[in-house]
C-alpha cells in the first residue's frame, strides 16, 4: 500500500488538555505517530480514551495544547503554535475528506447535490469529472436524484463517503462511520473503505469500536487514557 | 451544477412554514411602505392638480374660519359669508391683477336627494370671466350660458349623472321653486368641478334674493407680479380675508400631516418588526444547523463562505417579501385609496395612491437594506463558528 514509505502525517508529542475549573484533564497525552501515504490505520479504544480527540487534532478540526504536527510536508502545529484559521481551512479542503458517525446530509438537496456540495466552496481542478465514477464506486449512482430521506442509512453513509471523496483528498478521516448502521451495512461500509484504500490508494485513518471494521486496517493503534497503548499492531 | 444560490434557496425550503411566515412579515412591511409612499406622492400631486385647476391663485372671501374657507374652496364652493360686490372694482384696480371672477355660492335642502334628502349647492359664476379662467373645461354636451341673466345651468360631469339630466332638461331648485334649463354638461375633469352645478351669477343673486353680494372672488395674478406684496395689500381690505392657494395647500397639508406622521410611524414599526422577525428566523436556522455548518467548514468552507450563504438566505427572504409586498400594494392601490378617503377630512380628486416604478425601486432598496442589515449578525455568528464546536454542538 505504501508509496515508498513516504509519510503523509507526522505527529510528535501531541498533548491536548481540557480544563474544568482548576482541574486539568489530558485527553491526548504525549502521542507521537506517523502515517504513510496509502496506509489504512485504525484507532481503537474504550469510550473516553481520547481517540476522537486525537483524530480531530490530526484532521485539523481541533488544536493541540502542545506538540508538533506535519501534514504532507506542511507544518501545521509546532510546539503548540497553530496556523491561522484560514490556513487550516486551506489544509482541510486540500488534504482531508471527513466521514462522521452521523451523515450530515442536507435533506433538501438530492444525493448528487449533496455529493457535489463541497464544490460550492472549493473545487480541485477536474474534480467534477470524478463525481460519476465515485457514485458508481459507492454504488449509489441509481439514487442520484433521490433525497436523503428516500434512501437507507447505509446508502446515506455511502453518499457521505462520496461527498468526502469528490475533492480527491489525500487522507480520509472516518470517525465511527458505522456507528449508526447495522452489522450487515457496517460490513459493507468496511468493505468500501478497504476497497478505496487498496484500489484508489487513499490513506485512511479510522476511529471505531467495531473490531471487525478495525481489523480491515493495515495497522491498529489502541488508545487508552489519551496515550498510545499498542502501536503498529498489524492484523490480517 | 450546484451553487451557493441553490444551496441557500433549498435551505429555506427546509422550514417552509417559518420561511413563509417571515416572507409574509416582510411583504406586509413592504406593502405598507409602498402604499404610504404612494399615498404621500399621490395626495400631494392630486392636491396640486386640484389647486392648479381652480384657474386662479388667490381667493378673497368674507371674513370667517380660514380652514372652513380653504375646504370649501377646494370643494368648488366659497365661504358662506357675504361681502359687497363693489369690492371687485377695488381689486380690479390693483396693478398686479390680471383678471378676477366673482362667485356666489348658495345651498338648498332637497328632500328628494338620496334616501333622507341632502343639500344641493349652486355656484353662481360670472359668464364673462369664469370660462376664461377655467379655459381647460370642456363640454360633453352644450355650452356656457346664453346670457348673463338667463335661468340656465351648466352641470359638472358627476352632477349631471347624479341629477340624471341632459342638455335641454329642466332642473328644479327646491325651496325657491324655480326651474333652470340645463344648457351644458362638462366633460369629466377629475376635479371638484365634476360635482358642481354652475349658474350665471346674476341668476343666483336673483333667485336667492341676494343683491350685490358675493361669497368669493377668484383672482388671477399677473405672472410678473409680487404675490406676497399683493397679498399684503389685500389684507388691508375691510371685512375680507385672503386665501392664497399656497396657503390652502399648506392648510390642508397641515391637516393631513398628523395623520401622515402616525401612519409613517406604523410603517416604521412594521419594518422594525419584520427586521426582528428576519433576524429571529435566520438565527434560529443557524442554531439548528450548527452541525451542518461545522461539516461545511470541514469541507473547506471559509468563514466568509458561510457568511455569504447565510446572508444570501436572508436576502432571498427579503427580496421575496419585497416582490410580494410591492405586487400586493399595486394590486390593492384602489382599495387603499377608498380606505384613505374614508379617513381624511379632505381628499383631493384624482388618484390618491400613486405607485410608480421609482417608488417600488425605493421600497425594494429599503427591503434589501433590511435584508443586508438583519442578515449581518446571524451570518457573522455562523461564520465564526469553529468546525469542531459546531459538529459537537448537538451531539453532546
Amino acid at each position: 500500500m505504501n508509496e515508498n514509505g513516504k509519510k503523509v502525517l507526522e505527529a510528535e508529542h501531541l498533548v491536548k488538555i481540557y480544563r474544568r475549573g482548576s482541574e486539568e484533564i489530558p485527553a491526548v497525552n504525549d502521542v507521537s505517530l506517523s502515517v504513510e501515504v496509502g496506509e489504512f490505520v485504525s484507532f481503537v479504544g474504550p469510550s473516553g480514551s481520547g481517540k476522537t480527540t486525537l483524530i480531530n487534532i490530526l484532521g485539523c478540526l481541533d488544536n493541540p495544547t502542545s506538540g508538533r504536527l506535519v501534514l504532507a510536508d506542511r507544518t501545521v502545529v509546532d510546539n503548540g503554535e497553530v496556523l491561522s484559521e484560514s490556513s487550516l481551512t486551506k489544509i482541510r479542503r486540500e488534504i482531508f475528506g471527513y466521514i462522521f458517525q452521523k451523515f450530515y446530509l442536507i435533506p433538501t438537496l438530492t444525493v448528487i447535490e449533496n455529493i457535489m456540495l463541497p464544490f460550492t466552496f472549493y473545487k480541485k481542478p477536474g474534480a467534477e469529472n470524478e463525481v460519476a465514477r465515485i457514485m458508481k464506486l459507492m454504488e449509489i449512482d441509481h439514487r442520484k436524484e433521490h433525497l436523503p430521506g428516500q434512501i437507507s442509512g447505509g446508502e446515506m453513509q455511502r453518499v457521505a463517503i462520496a461527498r468526502a471523496l469528490v475533492n480527491r483528498p489525500s487522507i480520509l478521516l472516518a470517525d465511527e462511520p458505522t456507528g449508526n448502521l447495522d452489522t450487515r451495512r457496517s460490513q459493507e461500509i468496511g468493505g468500501l473503505l478497504k476497497g478505496l484504500n487498496e484500489k484508489e490508494g487513499i490513506t485512511i485513518i479510522l476511529v471505531t469500536h467495531n473490531p471487525a471494521l478495525a481489523s480491515m486496517a493495515d495497522r491498529i493503534i489502541e488508545i487508552r487514557d489519551g496515550k498510545i497503548h499498542t502501536k503498529g499492531m498489524a492484523l490480517s | 451544477m450546484i451553487n451557493i444560490f441553490n444551496v441557500a434557496y433549498k435551505n429555506l425550503l427546509r422550514k417552509k412554514a417559518r420561511s413563509g411566515l417571515t416572507v409574509i412579515g416582510i411583504s406586509l412591511a413592504a406593502w405598507v411602505l409602498v402604499s404610504l409612499l404612494g399615498f404621500n406622492r399621490g395626495y400631494e400631486s392630486s392636491l396640486n392638480r386640484d389647486i392648479d385647476n381652480l384657474g386662479f391663485q388667490m381667493i378673497v372671501t368674507a371674513k370667517g374660519c380660514p380652514y372652513e374657507a380653504a375646504t370649501l374652496m377646494l370643494k368648488g364652493g366659497t365661504g358662506l359669508r357675504y361681502m359687497p360686490q363693489s369690492i371687485t372694482e377695488q381689486i380690479t384696480r390693483e396693478p398686479e391683477v390680471e383678471r378676477i371672477t366673482a362667485m356666489l355660492m348658495q345651498a338648498v335642502f332637497d328632500p328628494n336627494k338620496g334616501e333622507s334628502g341632502g343639500y344641493s349647492a349652486y355656484l353662481g359664476v360670472d359668464p364673462a370671466t369664469f370660462p376664461q379662467m377655467k379655459s381647460f373645461l370642456e363640454f360633453k354636451q352644450g355650452n356656457w350660458f346664453t346670457n348673463p341673466d338667463a335661468l340656465e345651468a351648466v352641470l359638472g360631469y358627476e352632477a349631471a349623472e347624479l341629477e340624471q339630466r341632459e342638455v335641454g332638461d329642466l332642473l328644479l331648485i327646491t325651496e325657491k321653486n324655480v326651474e333652470v334649463k340645463v344648457v351644458g354638461i362638462l366633460k369629466r375633469t377629475g376635479t371638484q368641478d365634476d360635482g358642481t352645478i354652475f349658474l350665471p351669477l346674476n341668476a343666483v343673486q336673483k333667485i336667492f334674493g341676494i343683491n350685490n353680494e358675493l361669497t368669493g372672488i377668484g383672482i388671477k395674478v399677473k405672472k410678473e407680479a409680487d404675490i406676497a406684496r399683493f397679498e399684503e395689500k389685500m389684507y388691508k381690505l375691510p371685512d375680507v380675508q385672503v386665501v392664497s392657494l399656497s396657503q390652502v395647500k399648506q392648510t390642508i397639508m397641515t391637516l393631513v400631516s398628523t395623520a401622515k406622521v402616525m401612519v409613517f410611524s406604523i410603517a416604521l414599526i412594521a419594518i422594525l418588526i419584520s427586521v426582528v422577525g428576519v433576524i429571529n428566523t435566520i438565527l434560529m436556522s443557524v442554531m439548528e444547523r450548527l452541525q451542518e455548518i461545522g461539516i461545511l467548514k470541514s469541507m473547506g468552507a471559509t468563514a466568509w463562505d458561510i457568511f455569504k450563504l447565510i446572508w444570501l438566505e436572508t436576502l432571498m427572504l427579503c427580496i421575496s417579501g419585497g416582490v410580494i409586498g410591492s405586487a400586493l400594494a399595486m394590486a390593492t392601490a384602489k382599495l387603499t385609496e377608498i380606505l384613505i378617503r374614508q379617513l381624511l377630512p379632505y381628499s383631493p380628486s384624482g388618484g390618491l395612491v400613486q405607485i410608480t416604478l421609482p417608488l417600488v425601486s425605493l421600497t425594494f432598496g429599503v427591503v434589501i437594506i433590511i435584508g443586508i442589515l438583519s442578515g449581518i449578525y446571524p451570518s457573522w455568528k455562523a461564520g465564526r463558528v469553529r468546525p469542531l464546536e459546531a459538529i459537537r454542538s448537538q451531539v453532546e
